[in-house]
């Protein structure tokens, strides 16, 4: 039986793993707040939608589409396409689950699946101890709505270059994401320079820039991804 | 149309996509092309996503290019998520600066 000292220490290690996460959260999540603020959101609004998403690409599609007035069968759709990674890492996650586990851990865990909370959880060895999730999600959640309340109160009140200098830090976090599987894999690194030069020539072409950003991303990602899975199918599954 | 209702349906999804797996799925997928077409999903999605709106968010598309540049460069050096956020930020604010 385990002490409730050793339950303590699980969760410590989790928010010990969570406080630089948090910490680029807050970085981030301002960015993230600064785009929400132009698509008319209140700090309220992006408060609740940081604390229920906690997803970068995925609320930044959905501050876009607000400011676009989209339907919402788009932001479902959009929604869709830009977490499909989730899918995969919760997919990899369910493998590392003790099938002793109570059930309703599956539920609260599914809640917060992030880039950095999967990385820290599969570094993990063994089956996944939820202490240690709920550890880490008690600083990154805070961490992540706040930064997007501030940086929509605070976006108005910041010099306009400043703004514009932190409006990038949200493609900074992609640019981590997608840059270091592209360096070890050469056909990520074709998906994302054709990705690069198809986006770039639906922003230019006349009548494909008529098409609306939402779109524009599914409509590529569906397409690239389809294409280079039938083209390059990959042989065996890494570990992410 | 109601924000609340755009927040709701972006939560509703993205919550049915992380934990329909972890409470449905118990073994891996199996088809060959479907595994494929996951694992290379959130790359494009990003990349699409990143260029060229990266050059679009900043006051000068130039300063907006060579953040790009650095980011990518910053990146493949090994420089962690962080880093490479205030890599950007950085190059931006200086350059603007001057342009």
């Amino acid at each position: 039986m385990e002490t409730s000292a050793n339950k303590k220490s699980v969760f410590l290690e989790g928010v010990r793993d969570g406080i630089p996460i948090a910490l680029g959260y807050f970085a981030v999540s301002f960015s993230l707040g600064i785009a929400a603020r132009n698509a008319g959101v209140t700090v309220l609004q992006g408060m609740i939608a940081s604390f229920l998403c906690m997803a970068s690409a995925g609320q930044y599609a959905l501050f876009s589409l607000i400011g676009a007035a989209a339907s919402l069968w788009e932001v479902a759709l959009v929604t869709l396409i830009t977490n499909a990674r989730y899918f995969l890492m919760s997919c990899a996650l369910s493998q590392k689950i003790d099938p002793e586990m109570k059930n309703y851990h599956r539920f609260i865990l599914g809640a917060v699946v992030t880039d950095e909370i999967f990385g820290i959880t599969v570094n993990r060895p063994g089956y996944l101890d939820p202490r240690y999730n709920y550890g880490a999600m008690a600083v990154t959640m805070p961490g992540w709505a706040i930064g997007t309340g501030l940086g929509i109160m605070m976006g108005t009140l910041l010099p306009a270059r400043l703004v514009s200098a932190l409006s990038v830090a949200l493609f900074g976090m992609f640019i981590a994401v997608f840059i270091p599987p592209a360096k070890k894999d050469k056909m990520v690194l074709g998906c994302v320079a054709v990705s690069f030069a198809a986006a770039l020539l639906f922003d230019l072409v006349p009548f494909l820039r008529e098409i609306s950003a939402g779109t524009r991303t599914i409509l590529l990602t569906v397409i690239i991804a389809a294409g280079a899975a039938a083209l390059f199918p990959r042989e065996e599954e890494r570990d992410e | 149309m109601n924000n609340y209702l755009y927040i709701l349906t972006t939560f509703l999804v993205i919550y049915a996509v992380r934990v329909l797996p972890l409470t449905l799925i118990r073994k891996p997928i199996k088809n060959r092309f479907i595994r494929s077409f996951l694992y290379y999903v959130p790359y494009v999605t990003l990349a699409v996503m990143t260029f060229p709106a990266i050059i679009r968010a900043t006051q000068e598309p130039l300063a907006g290019g060579a953040a790009l540049i650095a980011g990518i460069a910053a990146a493949w050096r090994g420089c962690k998520l962080l880093t490479v956020a205030v890599i950007c930020c950085v190059v931006v604010f200086i350059l603007e600066m001057f342009l």
